[in-house]
């Protein structure tokens, strides 16, 4: 079990945890403010993007091209940003925190 | 197993110069084809405007028959977020509960009306009254209001005879004043209402404004939702696996939804006007000429999409642009994918296989290209479970 903490935009806190899927639906399931999701995951509308923490990076790594090809037309991409929908929630994730761009 | 095959006539073009050009009302177009300069262009909206003259970024054209500025759609930022931030809320509805309860009353009530007939139309029997019995949710007004849209046909500016039809646009426009002027004086708990009673930037919004909003919310989703529907009961009706995996497995619902609208791509293309001399694919745009995004074409890329042609439902990795792309994106996106997601549901709960008896295609004609965009009729048979 991973768990995860979101940081919404309000600065409001909330610790998830799961073990499968991805963690934009895990967002959603938890009703965190901030995350939509509105194309189900496939990496075609950016309303997943989260701020990974540098310390979190190396557990979480970069975006692959189809995902930092949208992340570059976002004005809100930092070096930290990914798309939710694009990373799986497994053990190797535990602990980390992430902030609702 | 070749009604639900929508060819790709960009491909060439798109390879060889990623440009294609076309003419339209002696205001030509040079249209952008693949995927990643799509995206760019649609980015780019401080040299791609979208504030021109209203109707110009329209594909065909609609300056000669129309002079009121669709709004947010045809302004540029930073204005554009001021308005988009008025109606997103409300736009967002089609994800809540008693939402998707209402349509999901009326969608199986009209599949089992059809169910009982031994063939019908799709587009005008069904697409159509789905899509203008769905606006009433959309609207929050009583859903005998949708008969008064069904009789306006599929396209509130186009008609069997002429693609751009002025007096039918009256039409509309004659209907959207009336309502406004009854919500003025008598308010209710509609979009009417959430309009008039909007502010932008510290002052409310003008009766014209709000016309603006409302002719957007009827044309935007009406041919489109009726393409998405009518093209996506042609493909189940020639794969009829397809529609026994997604009731075997529903939970690829959503990537197939997403899939099928990138295959069918029902808005083609949208325009933007220069506002400086700039190049394209080495193609140069001249300050004040139009270019368009061609959605269908960026969606068939072959260097993005594995296997472009095919309709693959469980395709994970879908960076489509069948909804636009940047500030601009559908604002009727949510309620789209709510009325295919209900659709669908239905569908796979009742239909055990469909049989097409007639169809007729839907062809755009874009200069050097022919589109197949959906039908102008496909006559069917739902089977029963």
């Amino acid at each position: 079990m991973a768990q995860i903490t979101f940081i919404s935009s309000d600065n409001k806190s909330t610790v998830v945890s799961g073990n499968s899927g991805n963690l934009m639906e895990l967002a959603l399931q938890n009703k965190i403010e901030g995350i939509e999701g509105n194309c189900g995951g496939v990496c075609s509308c950016a309303t997943c993007h989260i701020y990974v923490q540098p310390e979190d990076w190396t557990k979480i790594g970069p975006p692959n091209e189809m995902e930092s090809d949208m992340l570059e037309f976002d004005d809100k991409t930092t070096n930290y940003s990914r798309l939710s929908c694009q990373i799986q929630v497994t053990d190797a994730i535990d602990g980390i925190v992430v902030n609702v761009a | 197993m070749k009604e639900s095959i929508f060819t790709d006539p960009f491909k060439k073009a798109r390879q060889e110069t990623g440009i294609g050009e076309m003419d339209d009302q002696n205001d030509p177009v040079a249209m952008i084809l693949g995927h990643k300069e799509v995206r760019r262009a649609a980015h780019n909206w401080k040299s791609y405007s979208s504030g021109a003259i209203p109707g110009r970024i329209v594909i065909p054209s609609e300056v000669n028959i129309r002079s009121i500025r669709q709004i947010p759609f045809e302004v540029d930022p930073p204005q554009h977020g001021a308005y988009r931030e008025v109606v997103e809320k409300w736009f967002k509805r089609p994800l809540e509960k008693k939402y998707e309860e209402e349509l999901t009353l009326q969608i199986e009530a009209l599949v089992i009306e059809v169910l009982e007939q031994d063939s019908f139309e799709v587009i005008h029997d069904f697409a159509l009254v789905l899509q203008s019995q769905a606006l009433t949710l959309l609207f929050n007004v009583p859903f005998e209001e949708a008969q008064t849209w069904i009789s306006w046909g599929t396209h509130v500016f186009r008609s069997k005879d002429s693609a751009l039809d002025g007096a039918k646009a009256n039409v509309l426009y004659d209907y959207i004043d009336q309502k406004l002027a009854e919500s003025s004086s008598n308010p209710g708990k509609d979009f009417y209402a959430v309009l008039l009673a909007a502010e932008v930037d510290g002052k409310k919004l003008s009766a014209e404004e709000a016309k603006g909003v409302l002719i957007l919310t009827f044309a935007g989703g009406r041919d489109t939702v009726i393409n998405a529907v009518t093209n996506s009961i042609a493909y189940f009706a020639e794969h009829p696996k397809s529609l026994e995996w997604l009731r075997k497995e529903p939970e690829l619902l959503p990537t197939a939804i997403e899939e099928l609208i990138r295959y069918f791509s029902p808005l083609t293309q949208m325009g933007r006007v220069a506002t400086q001399d700039t190049m394209v694919c080495q193609h140069a745009v001249k300050a004040d000429s139009r270019i368009s995004l061609c959605w269908a074409s960026a969606n068939r890329d072959e260097t993005v999409f594995e296997n472009a042609d095919e309709v693959v439902l469980d395709r994970k990795a879908n960076p489509h642009v069948a909804f636009g792309f940047g500030t601009h994106n559908c604002l009727g996106a949510t309620h789209a994918r709510q009325v295919m997601k209900v659709l669908l549901r239905t569908l796979i709960a009742k239909v055990k296989s469909i049989d097409i008896h007639d169809a007729k295609d839907n062809i755009e004609d874009l200069g050097d290209f022919k589109r197949k965009v959906g039908f102008d009729s496909l006559t069917v048979k739902f089977n029963k479970i």
